[in-house]
C-alpha cells in the first residue's frame, strides 16, 4: 500500500512538476495542484503505465485527488 | 531549413500522385516514413524509389478495424509516430437527390472518420514525447463548396473543424494540428482531359496553371517542421489564387 502511494506521488510530482510536500492524500489534482483536464489524462496513462494496468473510462472520471488514485490502483493491481 | 531527422512520419494515401509526393518529401527531409495505402504494390514501388528508412503498410480505411490496425502497425514499425498526415481520400459524386447512403457513409468514413480515429490511436505517444504534428489533407472545396460533391465537401468542412477543436486540446503539449487545402492539382486524373477542358478550369485560376503534387507536399512539409511550431488550427490553402481565404 505505502509502495503504490509512494510511487502514485512521485507520478504526481514530476508530471505536474509540484512541490512533494503539496501531493498530500487529500490534494484534488485540478484545484490543489493546477493540472488541466489534459493534466488528468495523461496522469490516467502514466499509472496505467507504472502499474500495468486498465483504468475505465468511467472509473479515471472519478480519480480526483491522490488519494481516489491511491485506492484504485490498490484495488485493482 | 526544414530538418526532420530523427522524426517518424505516417503517411496515409501514399499510393496516389499527392500523397507519394508528401512522403517523399518528408523522407527528403530526413524522416523515417511509413507509407499507407490500399494498393500494395504500389506502396512497394514507392518505398523501392526511397530506399532506406521507409516501411510498407497496406490498410484499407474504409474499414474501422483495419484503421486500429494501422495505428497497432505504424507503432510496431515505427515505435511512435511523430507526424501523420492523413492524406487518404475518396470521393464518391452525384448530385444530392441521387446520392445513395453508402456513397455518404463510405466518404465519410474515408476521408473525415478514419482521420479522427488515426490521431487518436497516436497521439497518445506524441503527448508523452510533447512533440507532434498532425497534417490534415483537406480541399478547397470543404471552404467553397462544390455542386455533386455534398458528401466530399461535407467530409473536408469536417475535417477543417476537427483540426481546429484538436489543436486547442493538444496546443498546450507542443502538438500542432493543421490542414493544407489543395485546388486544381495536376493527377494522372488530370492527364486525361482535353485542352479544352484543361483550358476551363485555368481559366479560373489567377496564377493560370494547375498545381503539382509537389506544391502540396511543400507546404505539407512546412507544416511538420519545428519552424512551423507557433501555427496551428490553420488551414493552409494551396490553390494559385483560385479561392482567397
Amino acid at each position: 500500500m505505502s509502495d503504490i502511494a509512494d510511487k502514485v506521488k512521485k507520478i504526481v510530482v514530476e508530471h505536474l512538476g509540484v512541490d512533494e510536500d503539496k501531493v498530500t492524500e487529500n490534494a484534488s489534482f485540478i484545484d490543489d495542484l493546477g493540472a488541466d483536464s489534459l493534466d488528468t489524462v495523461e496522469l490516467v496513462m502514466a499509472f496505467e503505465e507504472e502499474f500495468g494496468i486498465e483504468i475505465p473510462d468511467d472509473a479515471a472520471e472519478k480519480i480526483q485527488t491522490v488519494k481516489d488514485a491511491i485506492d484504485f490502483i490498490s484495488a485493482n493491481s | 531549413m526544414f530538418d526532420l531527422s530523427g522524426k517518424k512520419a505516417l503517411v496515409t494515401g501514399a499510393t496516389g500522385g499527392i500523397g507519394a509526393s508528401i512522403a517523399k518529401a518528408l523522407h527528403a527531409a530526413g524522416a523515417e516514413v511509413a507509407i499507407s495505402g490500399t494498393r500494395a504494390e504500389k506502396l512497394q514501388e514507392l518505398a523501392a524509389e526511397l530506399g532506406g528508412r521507409v516501411h510498407v503498410i497496406a490498410a484499407n480505411l474504409s474499414d474501422r478495424t483495419s484503421v486500429d490496425q494501422l495505428v497497432k502497425d505504424a507503432g510496431e514499425v515505427l515505435g511512435s509516430v511523430d507526424i501523420l498526415v492523413n492524406n487518404a481520400g475518396i470521393t464518391k459524386d452525384n448530385l444530392a437527390m441521387r446520392m445513395k447512403e453508402d456513397e455518404w457513409d463510405s466518404v465519410m468514413q474515408v476521408n473525415l472518420e478514419s482521420a479522427f480515429r488515426l490521431i487518436k490511436g497516436l497521439m497518445r505517444g506524441m503527448m508523452k514525447a510533447r512533440w507532434g504534428r498532425v497534417v490534415n489533407i483537406t480541399s478547397v472545396v470543404g471552404v467553397t463548396g462544390n455542386p455533386g460533391q455534398a458528401n466530399y465537401c461535407a467530409s473536408k468542412a469536417g475535417m477543417i473543424g476537427m483540426s481546429k477543436a484538436l489543436a486547442a486540446e493538444l496546443a498546450s503539449r507542443g502538438i500542432t494540428v493543421n490542414c493544407v487545402a489543395p485546388g486544381f492539382i495536376a493527377t494522372p486524373m488530370t492527364e486525361v482531359l482535353t485542352d479544352e477542358q484543361k483550358a476551363a478550369i485555368t481559366n479560373g485560376i489567377p496564377s493560370g496553371e494547375l498545381g503539382s503534387p509537389e506544391d502540396i507536399a511543400s507546404a505539407v512539409l512546412y507544416l511538420a517542421s519545428n519552424e512551423a511550431k507557433y501555427v496551428t488550427g490553420q488551414t493552409l490553402h494551396v490553390n494559385g489564387g483560385l479561392a482567397m481565404i
